[in-house]
C-alpha cells in the first residue's frame, strides 16, 4: 500500500474531492477541450489574461482523481502568475512527471502540485496527471496567438 | 465435466510470478490479451530454434519444415474452425483482417460484386470494437457509400426491431461484432445474416471476443467473413486470421512477393487466395504457435472451456452485484452472455479503482475499451472491465470482490 499511498496523497484525494475552480466562467480570452484519448478523460479550460498576468483559470470536467486534482492545482496554482512563469513552473511539472520517481519537485514551485512526484512511478497514470496542465499549456499559446493578430489588427 | 483449472494453470508459467511485492496475480484481463502456456511459447521458440527459413520458396529442408509448419497451422485454424485450408489467411491480427476486407473492397473495379459505390450503404452496429468501425467510416468517406448502424438498447443488446430499415436494399456490407468486448453480450447472427444475405450484403464477423471462448463453426454461422486474432486465444501476439468463403474474387490489399502469380515491368497477376492476401514473409512462428494455441485448446476441448467460462460468469455477476453501488454494464442474464463483464462502482472512477485493484494484485481493464462511441451511448465515460478465460477460477471472483470493497473504504 505504500506505493498506492504515495500516488493518492491526502492532498490530493481533498482536490478531488474538493475541486478548485471547477464550473466554467461565462467570459474568458480562450476556451480549449483536452481528451485522454487512452481513457476518455475530458476537460474544457477557460483562461483569461490581463496585461500579461493569468487572471483566471476555470474548467469543468470528467476524470480520474489524479486528472480532476491536477486540473484543480493548476488552476490555483498559476493564478496571478504570468504567462513566462506559468510556462516554466509548467516545465518544471512536465519533467517532474517523467522522472520515473527519481525527483521530488520543488514546494517553493509547484506547492500543492509536488504531491502528484508519486505519479512518476506509474507510466499510465502520467497522461492523467498531465491533462489539465496540457490543456493550459495550449490555452496559454491561443491566447498569445489571440493578442498578437489583435496588435496587428490595431495596428 | 467442469475444467482441472489447477492443472490448466500450471501450463501458464505466468501464474508462478507475483505482482506488487509479491500479491498472487489475479489475471481478469483476458479480454484484452490471454496468458499463453508453456506449448505455445515453446513452439514458437522452437521454430526459430530448428526450423527457420522463408516459407514457400528456399530449395532446402529448413524451408521445406517452415513450410510444413505454417502450412500446417493452416490446416489446424481450418480445421478449428470448420473451415477449408484455402479459406484461411494469416494477417498480422484481427485489426489487420478488417483492414484487409475494407480496403479489398474499396480496391475492386466497378465491375465487382465488391465494389461500393455513393449509392451503397455500410452497416456496423454502436458496439463495435474501433477495429470494426473506423475501416468501415474510412472506406465510407473514401467511397461516399452512407454508413448506418444498429443501436444498442439499455439492457446492452442490439435493436433489431429496426432491421429492415437499417439493412436497407442497397447495403454492400454489415460489420458487426460477434460478442461485445464491452458488455460481453452476443449478438443473435441468424436474423442479420437472413436479412444481410436478401438485399445480397457481405456479412462480417468480427469474431475476436468469441473464437477463444466457444466452438464456432463458420459454416453454421452464415456469415461472409469472420476475423480473429491469436493473441486473446492463448497464441501469440502479431497472427491474425481472416476466414471467408468469398475469397476467390476479392482483390489484393497488399502487393509484394508471394502474393502474384505473374510479374512483368509493366503489370502483375495474382496468385489465388490465400496466398494473394500473404504478401512477404509471413509471420510464420507466429502461425505456429497459433497452431499450438489451437491443440492446446483442442486438448481442454471448446465445449468444456465455454461451460467453464458460463458457471464462472454466473459466480461473477451474483457476487458482484451483491456489491453496494456496483452496477453492471451490460446484460445480467445469462442468455447469449460471454465472460466479459464490465461495471462501475459508485463514484469512483474506474482508472482509480483499476489502480487500486493493481496495488491488490488484481489485472482488470479501466476505460473505454476501445469502444468509445458505445461506452458515450451509455452515458458512462468509462468501465471496470473483468474479462474471463480457461484459467480463471471463482477465488479469482473472490479476491477482486475484496478488492472491490477495500477500494470503496479508500476512496471514501
Amino acid at each position: 500500500m505504500m506505493e498506492l499511498d504515495s500516488l493518492y496523497q491526502e492532498v490530493i484525494l481533498d482536490h478531488y474531492k474538493h475541486p478548485l475552480n471547477k464550473g466554467l466562467s461565462e467570459k474568458y480570452g480562450v476556451q480549449v477541450h483536452h481528451i485522454n484519448p487512452s481513457c476518455g478523460d475530458e476537460i474544457t479550460l477557460n483562461l483569461s489574461v490581463e496585461g500579461g498576468i493569468i487572471k483566471s483559470i476555470t474548467w469543468d470536467g470528467v476524470g480520474c482523481s489524479i486528472s480532476q486534482a491536477s486540473v484543480s492545482i493548476v488552476s490555483d496554482l498559476l493564478l496571478n502568475k504570468t504567462l513566462e512563469q506559468a510556462a516554466s513552473i509548467t516545465n518544471d511539472f512536465v519533467e517532474l512527471m517523467h522522472s520515473k520517481g527519481t525527483k521530488e519537485g520543488d514546494p517553493a514551485i509547484l506547492e500543492d502540485a509536488v504531491a502528484l512526484a508519486g505519479v512518476s512511478k506509474f507510466p499510465a497514470r502520467i497522461k492523467c496527471a498531465l491533462l489539465g496542465w496540457m490543456a493550459f499549456k495550449d490555452a496559454a499559446v491561443r491566447i498569445k496567438q489571440l493578442n498578437e493578430s489583435e496588435n496587428r489588427g490595431s495596428n | 465435466m467442469s475444467l482441472d483449472v489447477a492443472a490448466i494453470r500450471k501450463d501458464f508459467p505466468i501464474f508462478n510470478r507475483t505482482v506488487r511485492d509479491g500479491k498472487k496475480l489475479i489475471y481478469l484481463d483476458s479480454g484484452a490479451t490471454s496468458q499463453k502456456p508453456n506449448s505455445v511459447i515453446e513452439a514458437e521458440g522452437d521454430f526459430y530454434r530448428f526450423h527457420n527459413a522463408a516459407v514457400h520458396r528456399g530449395a532446402h529442408q529448413l524451408a521445406e519444415e517452415a513450410t510444413d509448419a505454417y502450412e500446417g497451422a493452416r490446416a489446424k485454424v481450418a480445421s478449428f474452425l470448420g473451415a477449408r485450408e484455402e479459406e484461411i489467411v494469416f494477417t498480422k491480427g484481427a485489426t489487420e483482417s478488417l483492414n484487409l476486407i475494407a480496403y479489398a473492397m474499396g480496391n475492386a473495379p466497378a465491375s465487382s460484386r465488391f465494389a461500393l459505390t455513393a449509392k451503397d450503404r455500410i452497416v456496423v452496429t454502436e458496439m463495435e470494437h474501433h477495429a470494426n468501425l473506423i475501416p468501415w467510416q474510412q472506406l465510407a468517406a473514401r467511397t461516399g457509400a452512407q454508413l448506418s448502424w444498429f443501436e444498442v438498447l439499455p439492457n446492452g443488446r442490439l435493436d433489431l426491431n429496426s432491421i429492415n430499415t437499417v439493412i436497407t436494399e442497397n447495403t454492400k456490407v454489415v460489420a458487426l461484432t460477434h460478442q461485445s468486448n464491452v458488455l460481453g453480450t452476443i449478438n443473435p447472427l441468424d436474423a442479420i445474416v437472413a436479412r444481410a444475405h436478401e438485399v445480397g450484403a457481405f456479412v462480417v464477423l468480427d469474431a475476436c471476443q468469441s473464437v477463444p471462448h466457444m466452438p464456432i463453426v463458420v459454416e453454421t454461422l452464415g456469415v461472409d467473413f469472420l476475423v480473429f486474432s491469436g493473441h486473446k486465444a492463448i497464441g501469440p501476439t502479431g497472427v491474425g486470421v481472416l476466414w471467408s468463403s468469398v475469397l476467390e474474387d476479392l482483390p489484393p490489399f497488399l502487393f509484394g512477393g508471394s502474393m502474384i502469380e505473374n510479374v512483368t515491368m509493366e503489370s502483375a497477376t495474382w496468385a489465388p487466395a490465400p496466398k494473394r492476401f500473404e504478401a512477404g514473409v509471413p509471420n510464420m512462428a507466429q502461425a505456429v504457435g497459433l497452431g499450438a494455441a489451437i491443440d492446446y485448446l483442442n486438448k481442454v476441448g471448446m465445449d468444456k472451456i465455454h461451460q467453464h467460462e458460463k458457471q464462472l460468469t454466473k459466480y461473477f455477476l451474483e457476487r458482484l452485484q451483491k456489491v453496494p453501488t456496483l452496477k453492471i454494464i451490460g446484460p445480467t442474464d445469462l442468455e447469449l452472455r460471454g465472460s466479459c463483464i464490465s461495471f462501475t462502482v459508485g463514484q469512483i472512477h474506474p482508472h482509480d479503482l483499476g489502480q487500486y485493484l493493481d496495488s491488490q494484485g488484481v489485472a482488470v481493464r479501466t476505460g473505454h475499451h476501445c469502444a468509445w462511441p458505445l461506452t458515450r451511448k451509455l452515458g458512462v465515460p468509462a468501465t471496470t472491465r473483468a474479462s474471463l478465460y480457461l484459467y480463471n477460477q471463482e477465488e479469482d471472483c473472490d479476491l477482486l470482490v475484496d478488492a472491490i470493497v477495500n477500494a470503496q473504504k479508500y476512496f471514501a
